[in-house]
């Protein structure tokens, strides 16, 4: 089996007595697309904290890339190849969409401390951010201020900026949330065609989504990995069934 | 060209005309405040940096400029009176000349900028605006309490100090120096905000965890914003103390910060021309309405809840109105 890119091992956070995350370990290996799901306070906005590096764990470990990066920052381990997306957008609302995603392209360079020259003119950067727009469907509205971007399409500029990184693993917090059905196929169909290039560590609400994508589920409940497998034993595991998805019909 | 760049090139051209038309009406003082409107619109281009583009309410940038102001003072008085700075381990000896002092002016403040940046980066809103200012009050009770260049009375300089090939004495010569100072700052400022280190700075006022999320520190961008900001600050106080010869801890003192953040406030936070437009409006109302009332400050008060209020982009945002596009 492949080294897996991404793994946490034990991590452990405690908010007083509540535990956000008890001792849990994944790993998220070349190619695959793991989605984390689990019902509201289950964790997960806890656990990709610490995976992004804004949060320290109590114990356990992060791992990137075969390294230690737990005492890393979301800076040190986004300069090492992790993409993230958020849940709630974070753009630069007065830049227009191919400024955000010309920055996303500027942090991949790594050469930021620059002073003089019209960093729009810079022709490798502007290529890179609307191939990136280009992938996701968002190359009509490059000259757009973001702010007046729908809500689906600020998602979409989410991802592109994180495409503009070239990753080694894509950290997605719930990329479908409040996309319109036709939005949602076409980033699944996306999403499906990324993982070739680096595997995505998905969390998401949209069961369609990740039952339709995830070639492996975990199921997060009150700060516990309670399930990992593929899509028909995570349906088929029955206490899944009670702690999640029984919820989910019964709604 | 945008609405913006037709206002700037209009101002410049306002500013430019000034003083011929104070020439022909034979008001020569008015040279003088266009000098200042130079000199403080200069110090109002090194606040805009890390106000406008980096979001850094700096309640304290009277540090930097009261540190240029210094720079100058003790240089030339070091000069006028013959007497060394220091003679021991090397000798350093005072200079009336105004391209060493802008230098040493402009790399005292930018140190004093690091340090200061350095401490009070680590906070942000409330904070941020408290600890500026308490550095600031600790530099004017510092100059207060230092008898060495005047304590509480200030310094004169008698003579204006010497830039080659001018006689600055000459209001007119020293009213073009100031321009063409005014005017480079200008231009390294509108260069910057288009360059990728103002992309990511601006970037990072907006929403600093996009920034770190591709991989860039906000911190090193505030800081480095914050160091070039106080550093053209500092080069506007040597040139203040230089137009008045003579400085005092007022230079200091929280109404100087005050009143450089009015500049950039009434004429537009974050827009190149603003603090240009917002010193000549408050010197323009200091002239004005000094003369009504010795209370005059109450009517730019009033103007300046306005601009809060009702106008957030200050005169040229009011003008211009927001900018599109990504040029």
């Amino acid at each position: 089996m492949a080294e897996p890119l991404l793994q946490t091992c034990g991590i452990t956070k405690s908010f007083g007595a509540l535990k956000a995350s008890d001792a849990i370990s994944l790993d998220l290996r070349p190619g695959e697309i793991h989605a984390l799901i689990g019902p509201n306070g289950a964790g997960k906005s806890t656990l990709i904290k610490q995976i992004a590096g804004n949060m320290q764990p109590d114990s356990g470990t992060v791992h990137f890339l075969g390294q230690d990066v737990t005492v890393l920052d979301t800076v040190a381990r986004a300069r090492l190849g992790l993409g993230r997306t958020f849940q709630i957008s974070a753009l630069a609302m007065d830049f227009t969409v191919l400024q955000n995603a010309v920055l996303g392209a500027l942090g991949a360079r790594g050469d930021v401390m620059r002073f003089f020259r019209p960093v729009m003119k810079d022709r490798t950067l502007v290529a890179r951010a609307n191939e990136a727009l280009e992938r996701v469907g968002l190359q009509d509205h490059a000259a757009m201020r973001t702010a007046e971007l729908s809500h689906g399409q600020r998602r979409q500029l989410e991802v592109a900026v994180a495409l503009t990184l070239k990753p080694k693993a894509f950290l997605m917090d719930e990329p479908m949330a409040g996309l319109g059905g036709g939005g949602s196929k076409r980033l699944t169909g996306l999403l499906d065609g990324l993982r070739a290039e680096a595997p995505i560590l998905l969390v998401e609400h949209d069961m369609d989504a990740v039952f339709a994508l995830a070639d492996r589920i975990s199921v997060l409940v009150y700060g516990q990995v309670i399930a990992t497998g593929t899509a028909a034993e995570i349906r088929a595991n029955p206490e899944v069934r009670r702690a999640y998805l029984g919820e989910e019909d019964a709604a | 060209m945008t609405r913006e760049s037709y206002i700037n090139a209009g101002l410049t051209f306002l500013l430019v005309l000034a003083p011929f038309w104070a020439w022909s009406m034979g008001q020569a003082y008015i040279l003088t405040l266009c000098t200042k409107v130079a000199i403080l619109a200069l110090a109002g281009v090194g606040l805009n940096i890390a106000l406008g583009l980096g979001g850094l309410v700096s309640f304290g940038h009277a540090a930097f400029f009261g540190i240029g102001g210094y720079a100058m003072g003790i240089l030339a008085s070091h000069a006028q009176t013959f007497d060394p700075i220091m003679d021991w381990p090397i000798l350093i000896e005072g200079t009336k000349s105004m391209p060493m002092i802008w230098l040493v002016a402009m790399i005292t403040s930018a140190l004093a900028a690091l340090l200061i940046g350095a401490l009070s980066l680590r906070t942000s809103g409330v904070y941020f605006i408290m600890i500026t200012l308490a550095f600031g009050q600790m530099l004017y009770y510092f100059t207060i309490g230092w008898p060495a260049y005047g304590g509480e009375d200030g310094l004169s300089i008698y003579v204006r100090n010497i830039f080659p090939g001018l006689n600055t004495l000459v209001p007119v010569q020293f009213l073009i120096l100031s321009y063409v100072i005014l005017g480079f700052a200008l231009l390294f400022s509108a260069r910057l905000s288009r360059a990728p280190f103002g992309l990511a700075l601006t970037a990072a006022r907006q929403n600093a965890d996009r920034v770190e999320t591709v991989g860039i520190a906000p911190f090193r961008l505030r800081l480095v914003a914050f160091v070039i900001s106080g550093a053209i600050t500092g080069l506007a106080g040597a040139l203040f103390a230089d137009l008045n010869r003579f400085i005092s801890p007022t230079m200091f003192s929280w109404h100087t910060s005050g009143e450089i953040m009015i500049f950039v406030i009434l004429g537009g936070v974050g827009r190149l021309y603003g603090p240009v437009a917002g010193a000549a409006l408050f010197i323009l109302l200091e002239h004005l309405l000094g003369g009504v009332s010795d209370y005059w400050k109450i009517f730019l008060g009033v103007l300046l809840l306005a601009v809060v209020l009702f106008a957030r982009g200050g005169l040229i945002g009011t003008l211009a109105g927001r900018e599109v596009g990504h040029g």
